[in-house]
């Protein structure tokens, strides 16, 4: 077909930044499909809640401590995280650098809690309905904990190389902020079904 | 059948010329039935009517000469808010017909006939309940009841879901594992039908029928008293060895057999097996030659079912099936 | 560092012959099996994807002819009990999971990124990735088949039958991870169409502009995203019950039968209206071009897609009506089921008022839209029927519901389907498909289905329930069964028909114009097959038919770079341009992260340990695949 120029793209950016950027889409459809399984995880939850005689079955209600520590690890993580990302959108590279590597163990800090606070449940997965909703939970949680630790790290370690000079590297910072965020966001429902419901 | 004369009908009246028939729903044999079949034949006028409005339409439009497009659409809009204004009235009163045909179909009747139906893979086992305990009794796979009266049934299952279904009377209801269900119909003519799982349940989901038999008070009183009593005596050597063998084999470990030693609750009641029509949940008429087939080779014929083949040698079957066909 | 204007080639330097060959060597897929396997362009894969999608609908055919001979009669001894549900399990879950989804996320895949004028799809490893593990889910499964260990507690693997009490070996975790395989690969997909619709629109496509398929494909994307996760959750909980322990339906500790039944519906009524959409979208473009004239009530249009994929989420306990649940609460679900048939009459109406007012041309596209408007009203018509929760007392679960779902099912997917790959085989193989074998396709498809599945409505009403793999003479089934069976031929001579006419058409079928069809969509505006770089310059539009409303010439923009891929991102309601951002090249670490995924996920069948050493080398090829590379692509 015969063509008309009609439009000059030339003085746009390489790379849209925030929500001009895929990524940050790609990264926000993510988060709505995660969280939608942890919504149904919740659901089915409440259900099993709802049907039973008394809850929670055949156990105590998990011991508060190390959820506890877990979520004020999770809940202080959010300062540090959005300081890197403030800093990503300022271009401040050694910040952002620094700032991730202290994100890796802010990664790491719950997942060692998080060993004891499957302990903490009280009810093992195959005891009943109960035990597996609640493992079932935290395990979910805990996955995601554990995948984005991973992502954390290979960021972390491709910052000090090369290709960090590059705004397309802040860019993925910011969409891991961002995920950050939402990993601490998902904690919290999580974090009141287990502990606090059956004390209600 | 007065109403079956509809134009939209005739075909499908045409095709199932037998229309008239056991485990079918165009045949009502209750009131619940009855009430449903209208609904259905309601539905398929107004939803037959739509179809070949559509079509019609569609039809129309295909073959009409074409006035060049104009890009005005205001009439034709005008139209299409009205077809969905149709659309929308008629959805409305379908759902209001049905939600009240739903209303018509549960019923709290404080002098049904209580019966609990417990489904098993691949049987279906009927305990009569009453309050007094000396009038419970149980059987499988055919369920008896007087004309007239509603019987309330008590849905359980003891593995996986099943279903409860007899189109001629009512809709179906599951069976599932933890859960009570109900059901009721009020038969309104004497007569025998047919009912089948209607969930799948594993590999004999196709064989897992049973029969409801509609009969007079009279008749259903008579019935209900020969299941009450315990097993006819054997008479004769050939039905004392079978009943020697039933209790002295496996047989004893499934199924139980009222006034004698054989108390297994695996399997189906046999107590008073003879007296129904079909053994082995529809598989079979029952007379001495089937019992003696199934219970020579169970896995032939109905493969996969929980009832494993016992070797017996010529003569012991003959007594076995000698024994079991007397148990009316 | 550096941001906008970089050094590098730009296409607005350079003389139509020149742009083409520096963008034919930027977006090159190289041949061989390294091409194969490397490619990202989504043509490629959209197609890759459309060939596999029809392959297992030829497997779930056979299937279903199997299933027809053996119920040709009463007590027929063509397939035991344990085959013939195996057969009719795999029958389901085959065409369902493994042609029915994919097919439209394929069509989508190719279609999509040339109709809003964008040079390839977004994610496009993701893209060749999530086909990788399609593929590999249905190599699993029909191998199960092939070894005796199908699935065989039907496509919905109600519990306690699939549990671990009553489904014995590896059947029903075969099936449940198949689920994992198809979704994850489904999931993919719709994120990639999500961003493709909503940032890589061409310059002036704001949303008033988007065509109706494209509207479709967005809904469907993200009814996918949101009703997907629930049976990822649902499969793992019943591969846990099955392989750890956990009680999730096991009612003697807490669990509850019906809770998988909530779960597996929350997704499987969305299911079919991912299905449905689509094909919705479809008929739109075909009426359009085959009418002459834009579909009539577009706003009208794009609210019925977006209100049935909304409404598709309350609907689901209409596949519970017989479970017990308290009745006025299963009313309600009778309201929204029937309601849903609302938004369906709109679209219905508005296609009428386009083809009353339009000037037709009865080319085979058009025959597979006729099929589909009489085949699926009467689909959805049954669907109002069964929507009623006391008529459904009678009719669930018998052959009365296997007719109504295959009355949409094919009347409402797979016949515009069928039309739809007559109207875009050219575009997608340069070739034009044979009009005169269309039309026996379309006669010999409508004809057999619809004497193959009118008679399964009387069969239920008398009484024959689903899932039985046969019947006694004494319930006088025979004769509409056998009728039944024997018509299933003549719907199997019009797919076979349909690949013969494919296989012919590629060899020898005449070569397609750009614009066989005068059609107004931008998928139209380059060559057939498009070069692997779609558009020399991206297209700017300014209208919702672009090559209707400008035929002369094609208005485009310039100003982005020849010497790297790179595709325009635009904003999500005006489709203003926003950054010139780089599209990755081939690589072949989504094929090893696939690889990688089916062996851990596989191995979790047999062993939970598995998702933990699993993960290691999936780990690894993932690092692999966004390890950043340095080229061109790489610069901010």
């Amino acid at each position: 077909m015969k063509e008309r120029v009609q439009l000059d793209l030339a003085d746009l950016p390489l790379h849209g930044q925030g929500q001009a950027s895929p990524t940050w889409w790609g990264t926000a459809a993510f988060m709505l499909i995660e969280g939608s399984a942890f919504a149904v995880a919740i659901a089915m939850y409440l259900y099993l809640l709802g049907i039973a005689p008394s809850w929670p079955l055949a156990a105590a209600p998990p011991d508060v401590g190390p959820g506890a520590i877990v979520t004020l690890i999770l809940l202080v993580s959010l300062v540090p995280n959005w300081l890197v990302g403030r800093w990503a959108r300022q271009e401040a590279l050694r910040k952002v650098q620094i700032g991730t590597v202290v994100m890796c163990f802010f990664g790491i800090a719950p997942l060692i809690v998080r060993a004891y606070e499957f302990k903490a449940l009280n009810v093992w997965w195959d005891a009943n309905a109960y035990g597996s909703v609640l493992w079932l939970l935290l395990g979910l949680h805990s996955t995601h904990l554990v995948t984005d630790l991973a992502d954390t790290i290979v960021l972390a370690a491709v910052l000090f190389t090369r290709h960090a000079h590059n705004r397309r590297r802040l860019g993925d910072v910011e969409d891991n902020v961002m995920y950050w965020n939402f990993v601490v966001l998902t904690w919290l429902p999580i974090y009141g079904c287990i502990y606090w419901i059956p004390r209600l | 059948m007065a109403n079956r004369t509809l134009p939209l009908t005739l075909p499908i009246a045409l095709l199932c010329s037998g229309c008239t028939g056991w485990q079918s729903v165009l045949d009502p044999h209750a009131i619940q039935a009855s009430r449903l079949e209208q609904l259905i034949w309601l539905f398929v006028a107004v939803c037959g009517v739509v179809w070949v409005t559509v079509t019609v339409v569609l039809v129309m439009a295909l073959l009409r000469r074409k006035t060049p497009y104009s890009h005005t659409d205001t009439r034709m809009t005008r139209i299409v808010r009205a077809a969905v204004i149709a659309t929308v009235v008629i959805i409305t009163g379908l759902a209001i017909v049905s939600f009240y045909a739903t209303r018509g179909l549960s019923s709290s009747d404080a002098t049904a006939l209580e019966i609990r139906v417990r489904g098993y893979q691949w049987w279906w086992e009927v305990t009569y309940l009453d309050a007094r305990a000396d009038q419970v009794f149980i059987t499988a796979n055919e369920i008896h009841v007087p004309v007239g009266r509603t019987v309330s049934l008590q849905l359980a299952a003891a593995d996986v879901i099943h279903s409860f279904w007899v189109p001629n009377l009512t809709g179906k209801q599951d069976l599932i594992p933890g859960r009570d269900n109900t059901l009721s119909f009020t038969p309104r003519e004497i007569g025998v039908y047919r009912g089948q799982c209607a969930e799948f349940c594993g590999l004999q989901h196709a064989h897992m029928a049973l029969l409801v038999v509609v009969e007079s008070a009279g008749a259903f009183e008579h019935w209900r008293q020969g299941q009450l009593a315990p097993a006819a005596t054997p008479r004769g050597g050939e039905q004392e060895t079978g009943k020697h063998l039933f209790e002295s084999k496996a047989c004893a470990s499934c199924h139980n057999i009222q006034g004698g030693t054989a108390s297994g609750t695996v399997g189906p009641d046999l107590t008073h097996v003879a007296s129904r029509r079909y053994i082995a949940s529809g598989l079979l008429e029952t007379n001495r030659g089937s019992i003696a087939a199934w219970v020579a080779d169970p896995q032939t014929l109905k493969p996969g079912n929980n009832m494993p083949r016992v070797a017996l040698d010529a003569s012991e079957l003959n007594a076995l099936s000698a024994y079991l066909a007397a148990l009316q | 560092m550096s941001d906008s204007r970089q050094p590098g080639v730009s296409d607005a330097q350079l003389e139509r012959p020149e742009l083409e060959s520096h963008l034919a060597a930027t977006w090159r897929t190289p041949g061989g099996l390294w091409g194969v396997l490397s490619t990202v362009d989504h043509k490629i894969i959209g197609r890759r994807y459309i060939v596999t999608a029809f392959v297992f609908l030829a497997l779930g055919g056979v299937l279903a002819l199997l299933m027809r001979l053996q119920l040709a009669g009463s007590e027929r001894r063509v397939l035991s009990a344990d085959w013939y549900n195996q057969v009719f399990t795999m029958h389901g879950a085959n065409m369902m999971f493994l042609f029915a989804v994919p097919v439209m996320e394929a069509m989508a895949i190719y279609l999509v990124p040339l109709m809003v004028g964008t040079r390839n799809i977004a994610f496009p490893r993701l893209n060749a990735f999530s086909y990788w593990l399609y593929l590999a889910g249905g190599i699993m499964l029909w191998t199960a088949f092939a070894l005796n260990m199908a699935p065989d507690v039907g496509w919905f693997a109600y519990v306690p039958l699939s549990g671990p009490q009553f489904g014995a070996g590896k059947r029903a975790d075969i099936w449940a991870q198949m689920i994992t395989f198809t979704e994850i690969a489904a999931l993919a997909v719709a994120i990639e169409i999500v961003v493709t619709v909503l940032k890589q629109r061409a310059p002036g496509m704001t949303l008033q502009r988007i065509p109706l398929f494209v509207w479709s494909m967005l809904v469907t994307a993200f009814l996918v995203i949101l009703a997907m996760p629930t049976i990822m959750i649902a499969s793992t909980c019943l591969i846990l019950d099955r392989l750890v322990g956990t009680h999730f339906f096991n009612p003697s500790e807490g669990g509850d039968v019906l809770l998988w039944q909530h779960l597996f519906w929350f997704f499987g009524h969305p299911e079919v209206y991912i299905i449905f959409l689509p094909a919705v979208g479809m008929v739109s473009s075909l009426v359009a071009t085959f009418a002459g004239r834009p579909v009539f009530g577009y706003l009208a249009m794009v609210l019925a897609l977006i209100s049935t994929g909304v409404l598709a989420f309350g609907l689901w306990v209409h596949h519970m009506f017989v479970v017990g649940l308290p009745r006025v609460g299963e009313s309600f679900f009778t309201i929204s089921s029937m309601s849903i048939a609302i938004p369906a009459g709109v679209q219905i109406f508005c296609w009428l008022a386009t083809l009353w007012d339009g000037r037709l041309r009865f080319r085979v596209p058009l025959l597979f839209v006729i099929a589909f408007i009489i085949t699926f009203v009467m689909g959805g018509l049954t669907g109002v029927m069964v929507a009623s929760v006391p008529l459904d007392t009678q009719v669930h679960d018998t052959y009365f519901v296997v007719a109504h779902f295959h009355y949409v099912l094919i009347g409402g997917a797979v016949f515009p389907l069928i039309g739809a790959i007559y109207y875009w085989f050219p575009k997608m193989s340069g070739r034009l498909m044979s009009e005169r074998i269309g039309r026996w396709v379309v006669g010999l498809l409508f004809v057999g289905f619809n004497l193959t599945f009118f008679p399964m409505h009387v069969l239920g009403l008398l009484g024959m329930p689903r899932r039985i793999y046969t019947y006694s003479p004494e319930m006088h089934w025979d004769a509409l069964n056998l009728f039944s069976s024997v018509s299933a031929t003549i719907l199997a001579a019009g797919f076979l028909l349909f690949f013969i006419d494919v296989i012919r058409s590629l060899r020898r079928g005449p070569q397609a114009p750009e614009n066989p069809w005068g059609a107004s969509t931008l998928e139209w505006a380059t060559t057939s097959p498009p070069p692997g770089y779609n558009f020399p310059r991206v297209p700017v539009v300014g209208s919702a038919q672009p090559l209707w409303d400008e035929p002369e010439s094609l208005a485009v923009a310039c100003g982005l770079r020849v010497d790297r891929r790179e595709l325009l991102i635009t904003s999500v309601v005006s489709a203003q341009p926003q950054a010139r951002e780089a599209s990755p090249r081939n690589s072949i670490w989504p094929f090893f992260a696939a690889l990688a995924s089916t062996l851990m996920l596989i191995a979790s069948i047999f062993t939970p340990w598995a998702m933990v050493w699993g993960s290691v080398p999936v780990l690894i090829t993932l690092i692999g695949w966004f390890w950043p590379k340095g080229d061109p692509e790489d610069e901010g």
